[in-house]
C-alpha cells in the first residue's frame, strides 16, 4: 500500500488518526498535551536522605532516566515533579512546601521510599509521618531504598497517570 | 605502657592536682573515665591541654547524658580527650544538676567545642556559660523542649507541643487543597 497518496483516515493508535496524503494527524487536545507532558517529566533536583543516592544512581548512565524524558532541573520554576527521596524531617517541611509552591502547574509529587511514604521506621519527634500529610502525593514508591527498577516503575506509573488526565490544559480545569 | 594504664596514670595525676574536684575514677572495658565536679571544669581542661606530659590537644567529642531518676545529678557532660603526640586518651564526665544546668564552656581552649556544645545545648538544654554563640544547631530555632531528655515524648505526635513551623505549613496545605487537581480531571 502506498500511503502517500491515500486520503482515507488511517488509525495509528486509539484516538490518533493520520491522513497520509495531507501529511496530517488528527487527535484530541487532551492526547496532544498529555503526550507532551508524558515525554518530559522534569523533576526538581532535590534529595533528602539515602534514597537520593538511589535516585542519582537511577539517573546515571547504567539505568539512564534521560531515555524516559526525565531530566533533573536546578530550579522549581522549570520542574514538573518533585521527588521526595528520603526522610522528611519536620524542619524540612517548610522548605519542601516552598519548593512545591514555586513549581508551575501542572505539578506532581513522587514519594520515594518508606520514609517519604509513611515515616518508615522513624516514628520520632523530628520526623513527619508521610509526605502526604502536607503535599498531594501522586505516586508512592515503597522500598528502603527502592531499587532503580522500582524507581523507574514509579516514573512510568506517573506517566500513565498523566496520560489518563482529562481537560487539564484548560483554564476551567 | 598499655593504653588503659596510660589513661589511669592521667586520671591519678588529675586527682593529685585537683583532689577536691575529682569525685571518682571509673574503668569499664579498659576505658578510664574521671567523674569531676563542674565548677572548675575550665581550669581542669586547661591543665590537661597545656601540661606538656599530658598534651591532650585533641577534643574528640563533647556529649550530654541524661540519667533521669538514676543519679543524684541528672545530667553529665562527657568530654573525650586524646593526645595525638603521646597517643593516650582520657574521658571526663562533669556532673550537672537539673536545678542549675550550666557549665563553663571550653571553646576558649578548643574552637571545635563550639558546635559540640551547641548540640549538647540543643538536645539536653545544658547551658554553656562563656560560649560565643549558644544557639540551637539541629532543631529549628523556635523549637520548644529538649528532645534527648528522657522525659521528652518519644513518638512523632507531639500534640499541643508540636513545632509551630510545622503547624503553619499543615494549615497552609489544608487551605490550598482546593487548588489541587479536581475530581473531574482524574476521570477519563
Amino acid at each position: 500500500m502506498i500511503l502517500d497518496s491515500t486520503t482515507a483516515l488511517v488509525e495509528a493508535e486509539e484516538g490518533v488518526k493520520v491522513i497520509p496524503a495531507a501529511n496530517t494527524i488528527i487527535t484530541t487536545i487532551d492526547k496532544l498535551v498529555n503526550w507532551g507532558r508524558v515525554s518530559s517529566v522534569w523533576p526538581m533536583t532535590f534529595g533528602l536522605a539515602c534514597c537520593a543516592i538511589e535516585m542519582m544512581t537511577t539517573g546515571s548512565a547504567h539505568y539512564d532516566l534521560d531515555r524516559l524524558g526525565v531530566i533533573f532541573r536546578g530550579s522549581p520554576r522549570q520542574s514538573d515533579v518533585v521527588i521526595l527521596a528520603g526522610t522528611v524531617s519536620k524542619k524540612m517541611v517548610p522548605v519542601i512546601r516552598t519548593v512545591y509552591d514555586q513549581m508551575p502547574e501542572p505539578r506532581y509529587v513522587i514519594a520515594m521510599g518508606s520514609c517519604a511514604c509513611s515515616g518508615g521506621i522513624f516514628d520520632t519527634y523530628s520526623t513527619v509521618q508521610g509526605a502526604d500529610t502536607f503535599l498531594p502525593v501522586d505516586v508512592y514508591i515503597p522500598g528502603c531504598p527502592p531499587r532503580p527498577e522500582a524507581f523507574i516503575q514509579g516514573i512510568i506509573k506517573l506517566q500513565e497517570k498523566i496520560k489518563a488526565e482529562y481537560f487539564r490544559w484548560s483554564r476551567w480545569r | 605502657m598499655e593504653p588503659t594504664r596510660l589513661s589511669q596514670a592521667i586520671a591519678e595525676a588529675l586527682k593529685e592536682r585537683y583532689p577536691e574536684e575529682v569525685k571518682e575514677i571509673r574503668e569499664f572495658r579498659g576505658q578510664v573515665s574521671v567523674v569531676v565536679k563542674k565548677e572548675r571544669i575550665r581550669e581542669i581542661m586547661e591543665y590537661l591541654h597545656d601540661t606538656p606530659e599530658l598534651c591532650l590537644h585533641y577534643l574528640r567529642d563533647i556529649c550530654g547524658v541524661d540519667y533521669l531518676g538514676k543519679k543524684e545529678n541528672r545530667f553529665e557532660v562527657v568530654y573525650q580527650l586524646f593526645s595525638i603526640s603521646h597517643r593516650h586518651m582520657v574521658r571526663l564526665r562533669a556532673e550537672v544538676s537539673e536545678d542549675d544546668p550550666t557549665i563553663d564552656s571550653v571553646t576558649g581552649i578548643w574552637d571545635g567545642a563550639n558546635w559540640h556544645e551547641r548540640e549538647c545545648y540543643d538536645m539536653f538544654g545544658i547551658r554553656f556559660s562563656g560560649h560565643p554563640d549558644l544557639r540551637r544547631i539541629l532543631m529549628p530555632e523556635d523549637w520548644e523542649g529538649y528532645p534527648l531528655r528522657k522525659d521528652y515524648p518519644l513518638k512523632s505526635d507531639l500534640g499541643e507541643k508540636e513545632w509551630k513551623g510545622l503547624k503553619k505549613v499543615l494549615e497552609l496545605a489544608e487551605k490550598n487543597k482546593i487548588y489541587e487537581m479536581g475530581e473531574h480531571a482524574k476521570e477519563r
